[in-house]
């Protein structure tokens, strides 16, 4: 089971301001806790500021087939959008980048680990629930999982053609990383501040 | 001595390094530091070098500082999380060890301990960052120092050769933002690409010691050309290490190539690093030939 929380409220508006947004909600598995009041009262925000060019609510986004028949209708209204903003766990939102080659897609949520039953959510698939998403500086492609020494400031010095020298079946992520960001124009986003990553458990301390 | 000061002063640096033995007795590694070395202004002490378990860097680094050698004590982030790294640099500075060389390290799937704990809490990144605060007398907790902070030279590594150099080059920028003074690079075979990498990175406008290898046989640089990122060794250069096995079984072909490309190379750089892997006695003809 993992838990859902909203980023913080100015740090989702850095990501939005003066852009035009389309929002993805996932309401799909059940255990997984989701921060419906808090969403809404902010996409309710960015609608009346009229920066919203659609909005899709919908379930098991991180099945790519069902994203996919889901997105269909919304095609134009997210043409017409800067930014793709998720709310889901992290493996929503890596479905969502990976399915937007040209598009920023932002997470608008950071996914938190509760032991115990993981519902019907892919474990192997590329979510730690590390409780602080890292896709908004890194294209949509995590970190953490797509690097083998789970490296949150850029490429260490071991890829050797493109694939990572502790398993050579693995393409290095932060080049993945690196060519993504390149792709839709936000190589500006390796300039952030230097990152360290908090293993807290304890939320008091986590952040 | 900080190895910075060194670059401040306009002189080309040169740095050798010495990798620590499996055991507890460093007598042949001190006596060769001292005959070899003795001409180079900085001497590199790897931590743990390609995730092998060694005597410490840090112990080697007090030894060679007591044989009036200047030493620069190399640390990852392998082994150590954020309290142990700390720690160790307060440990350094206690011994006056005033140069740092601050890496990511290689996974430990790489070594001979492969079922060990990766540890990588911090980054080479995050670890300069690290220093710095510790500098500025606070530790990564926001707690205060007691007395006067340490001082460090940061020294960090880029790969300039690596097929991936735009984003080495990024990396860099990172590096620097968060307080690296100098760089120290991977062994380079191809003078063309050193030179190109240089032009992009002389606008973070810090000193930048080629990194050389001398090479020790045909079957030595495919080796690297097949396991070791980041190097390339043309096939001319081992055609030339084959030409003549005794010469180069000699170390004479070897010191011949590295000396042409630190000469190739100088007017670009800063200053060289040689990582003598074992032949640290071919470095004083290697910077003889080099014209160093």
């Amino acid at each position: 089971m993992l838990i859902t929380e909203m980023k913080s409220k100015e740090a989702l508006l850095s990501l939005t301001e003066g852009k035009k947004v389309f929002l993805i909600n996932c309401h799909g598995c059940r255990e997984v806790f989701f921060p419906l009041e808090e969403t809404e009262a902010f996409q309710k925000e960015l609608k009346e500021a009229g920066q919203v060019t659609g909005t899709l609510t919908t379930d098991y986004i991180c099945n790519p087939e069902n994203l996919q028949l889901r997105l269909k209708p919304h095609t134009e209204e997210i043409a017409s959008a800067d930014v793709v903003l998720v709310f889901s766990c992290g493996v929503g939102v890596q479905t969502v980048a990976a399915q937007m080659e040209d598009k920023t897609v932002y997470a608008g949520c950071d996914t938190c680990r509760l032991p115990g039953f993981q519902g019907v959510t892919p474990l192997e698939y590329n979510c730690n629930q590390c409780g602080e998403c890292y896709l908004n500086l890194t294209g949509g492609i995590c970190p953490i999982t797509a690097c083998s020494k789970s490296l949150l400031n850029g490429q260490c010095g071991g890829s050797k053609d493109g694939k990572c020298e502790v398993n050579p079946q693995m393409e290095c992520g932060w080049e993945r990383i690196y060519r993504r960001l390149e792709e839709i124009g936000r190589l500006d986003a390796l300039k952030c501040p230097t990152q360290i990553r908090s293993f807290a458990t304890d939320d008091a301390v986590a952040k | 001595m900080k190895i910075t000061d060194l670059f401040a002063e306009g002189k080309f640096v040169v740095s050798a390094e010495v990798g620590p033995p499996k055991g507890c007795h460093i007598e042949s590694l001190l006596e060769e530091a001292k005959t070899c070395l003795r001409g180079v202004d900085a001497v590199n002490v790897t931590d743990n070098q390609s995730s092998v378990m060694r005597i410490g860097s840090l112990a080697v680094c007090k030894a060679l500082k007591d044989e009036g050698l200047t030493p620069i004590f190399q640390l990852t982030c392998r082994d150590r999380n954020r309290i142990a790294l700390q720690s160790d640099l307060l440990s350094a500075a206690m011994f006056g060890i005033e140069n740092v060389l601050l890496l990511t390290g290689d996974h430990t799937k790489m070594g001979d301990h492969p079922q060990a704990k990766p540890v990588f809490d911090l980054d080479s990144v995050s670890l300069l960052h690290t220093v710095r605060q510790l500098e500025a007398g606070t530790d990564l907790g926001g707690n205060p120092l007691v007395g006067e902070p340490p001082s460090f030279a940061k020294g960090a590594v880029v790969s300039p050769c690596s097929d991936s150099v735009d984003a080495q080059l990024a990396k860099m920028e990172r590096k620097v933002n968060a307080g690296a003074e100098y760089f120290q690079t991977q062994a380079v075979f191809e003078p063309e690409k050193f030179i190109r990498f240089m032009e992009k990175a002389k606008q973070f406008g810090k000193p930048v010691q080629l990194g050389v290898i001398i090479p020790k046989s045909a079957g030595m640089a495919k080796f690297m050309n097949n396991n070791v990122a980041g190097i390339h060794v043309p096939q001319e250069m081992i055609d030339e290490l084959k030409a003549d096995k005794e010469k180069a079984k000699a170390g004479i072909t070897g010191v011949e190539i590295a000396a042409r490309i630190i000469r190739e190379c100088r007017p670009y750089c800063q200053g060289v690093h040689i990582m003598a892997l074992g032949w640290e006695d071919k470095v004083p003809a290697l910077l003889e030939q080099a014209g160093i």
